[in-house]
């Protein structure tokens, strides 16, 4: 005999306000402290940092109290106090660069610029989004932008190389990886496809060594994903990209279906391109060099990165050296994809440490909410955003630390770079509206949308409580 | 500033990031939502017991504007088992096909096998000639039976309840 307990979800707004006070303190903090550490005197424009902050701040607050009161209270500050963190660390860069070479940047000063973008944007889409099942009606949209933004860069004029990789396009001066976008517009993709034809793809097939395999007519979704992937690494040659895409689909997969054959099936067909990446491109060949053995003498000129990044983390220790202490200008794009390093070498193993955690939380609330909201599309679209900020932090740090080869993604809201930065802001805008609808009490549904569904409302509700529970 | 002012400061820096992380974590901690199923001879968490009176002016906004009480059908056996439904004026259709509201994942139950529905403000649970039958309290029911909140019916291998009372 059992009993079955609901509990309603508190909207715990004014926790989340003390909280999001509590991410610009410490933020702002960090930018006096970079200043404190570089040059012994507080940052000139500490003052206008700091009401910058408590602006978007309470911008975040108010938006959030009035267009998603039931939103979860942790994913907005921690949001901001990687961002506000990632601005600190890299005014460090900045400054060492400023101090110990003869060249002069203002990375700071732009990614403060495109944090204002992204918050703003964020917020235009938790007013402009009431319902996230509306994102559903454009799926095979979404697929069509994704795909676009992805070839985008291939195109002659405004598609532009990079250290070897394809993936910016150049309008106006400004260079922009539209591959960040893609993601977004791939998940709701994913999410909105998968929804309608998990059933299908997960009737049982031929089992093999006690896993139970799929069918193959199903196995056509999977390899369309695989050849686009595929596609990307080859033209592009960003391995970066291509692991993020055929990563989510395969995750999102499993979560729809809730078989793991997919996962075993999507492991084994990642290895052949991988296998033909390392001989056959000589870039990712040097990079599996400098993740196996970057530190013999006939590697350690052309691993340089890397190694001057190991240094970066050892000379940071447990406490590390402090913020504005370290010497960022060691390692090439410290500002950008080796940001791991200089938050490492300054806040040390204790505050690198602190900055995995968040990341873990903020993971953590992705995938609350999707176990907690009551449809299936939700759901899809919650974990695979959860997953892509996952694996962008696992491949980063652990292209870092050489647990895997070093693969070019960036570090969600800690890296410099405007499209990163205003997609994960889009990112979180999204992930507070599902979380919104996860905790929102049945009866207090958004109102607009009683009416447009033609069924009955609580036939309508009851129905896909029923569902989601399955 | 002094040497020493920026070490406290750094000191303090990292211990407010830690902190931070607590404080999530706690929050996280008290922020429990969604349904659970407990045995009844469990005996259930008094913190989370107390939640819904403890702040008496919350849970009076979180109640419905339409009507202040509401019916649920409650899953508490078998494989669904936690799922709630909040019932409104049309019918609740039971079975294994994909159009009935509540889809059972049970081989001992038809594809359409029993219904729930209002009549002068009565529920009543219809048998729709499943191979089974539909167990009301322990005893099999033709056609309609009136649907007492608290009563059992047996579904195959699903037990579901019907309960009425404030959200």
């Amino acid at each position: 005999m059992a009993t079955v307990v609901s509990y309603t979800a508190r909207p715990r707004r004014t926790l989340q306000a003390l909280m999001l006070a509590f991410a610009v303190a410490i933020g702002v903090t960090a930018y006096a402290l970079v200043g404190l550490g570089r040059f012994q005197e507080l940052p000139d424009d500490l003052l206008q940092y700091g009401i910058g902050a408590v602006v978007l701040a309470v911008v975040l607050q108010l938006v959030v109290t009035w267009r998603a009161p039931y939103a979860d209270p942790v994913i907005l500050p921690i949001a901001l106090l990687l961002n506000l963190i990632g601005i600190a660390v890299i005014a460090s860069v900045d400054s060492a660069i400023g101090l110990y070479t003869s060249r002069t940047t203002s990375y700071a000063d732009r990614q403060e610029l495109w944090a204002v973008v992204g918050i703003v944007v964020c917020s235009l889409v938790l007013v402009g989004l009431r319902d996230h099942r509306i994102l559903r009606r454009y799926t095979w949209i979404a697929a069509v932008c994704g795909a676009a933004l992805l070839l985008l860069p291939m195109l002659p004029f405004i598609g532009s190389e990079i250290n070897g990789s394809r993936i910016w396009i150049k309008v106006a001066g400004y260079s922009f990886q539209p591959a960040e976008l893609a993601k977004i517009f791939f998940a709701v993709f994913f999410a909105g496809y998968l929804v309608s034809r998990r059933d299908t793809l997960a009737l049982a097939g031929p089992k093999v060594l006690g896993i139970q395999f799929p069918r193959w007519a199903d196995f056509g979704p999977i390899l369309v994903a695989w050849a686009f992937s595929l596609a990307v690494l080859v033209v592009e040659t960003d391995l970066g990209t291509s692991i993020m895409f055929f990563g989510l689909f395969v995750a999102m997969l499993y979560v729809a279906t809730d078989r793991l054959s997919w996962l075993v099936i999507g492991a084994i067909m990642f290895v052949p391109p991988a296998i033909i990446a390392v001989t056959q491109v000589a870039r990712v060949r040097t990079r599996l060099t400098c993740w196996l053995d970057p530190m013999s003498s006939e590697n350690f000129d052309r691993c340089r990165q890397i190694n001057n990044g190991l240094f970066g983390l050892a000379n940071g220790g447990i406490s590390g050296t402090g913020l504005g202490e370290g010497r960022p200008n060691v390692v090439s794009f410290a500002h950008s994809d080796f940001i791991y390093t200089v938050i490492a070498e300054e806040m040390g193993m204790i505050g690198a440490f602190a900055v995995l955690v968040l990341y873990l939380v903020l993971v953590e609330r992705a995938l609350r909410a999707a176990v907690g909201i009551s449809d299936g599309f939700g759901t899809l679209l919650a974990g695979g955003l959860g997953f892509v900020l996952a694996l962008q932090v696992f491949v980063v740090v652990g292209g870092i630390t050489r647990v895997i080869p070093l693969t070019g993604l960036t570090l969600p809201f800690l890296a410099s770079g405007g499209s990163s930065l205003v997609c994960n802001w889009i990112v979180v805008g999204i992930l507070v509206r599902l979380s919104d609808a996860a905790r929102r009490p049945a009866a207090r549904q958004v109102p607009g949308l009683a009416s447009s569904a033609p069924a009955a409302a609580p036939a309508a509700s009851a129905s896909t409580r029923a569902e989601g529970a399955r | 500033m002094s040497e020493l002012t920026i070490y406290a400061l750094r000191i303090g820096f990292t211990i407010a990031l830690w902190l931070f992380v607590v404080a999530v974590l706690l929050i996280l901690r008290g922020d429990l939502f969604g349904t659970t199923v407990l045995s009844r001879g469990s005996k259930p968490d008094p913190r989370r017991e107390q939640r819904p009176t403890a702040d008496p002016s919350q849970a009076a906004s979180l109640r419905t504007e339409p009507a202040p009480t509401t019916t649920v059908l409650v899953v508490t056996a078998g494989n669904l088992r936690g799922t709630t439904l909040t019932l409104g004026a049309t019918p609740v259709l039971i079975g294994r096909a994909p159009e009935c509201t509540l889809v059972l994942d049970d081989d001992y139950a038809s594809n359409r096998h029993a219904r729930v529905y209002q009549r002068d403000d009565e529920w009543f649970v219809e048998d729709l000639g499943s191979t089974n039958g539909t167990l009301l309290s322990g005893r099999k029911i033709e056609g309609s039976a009136p649907f007492k909140p608290g009563a059992q019916v047996r579904i195959g291998r699903t037990v579901i309840e019907l309960r009425r009372g404030p959200r």
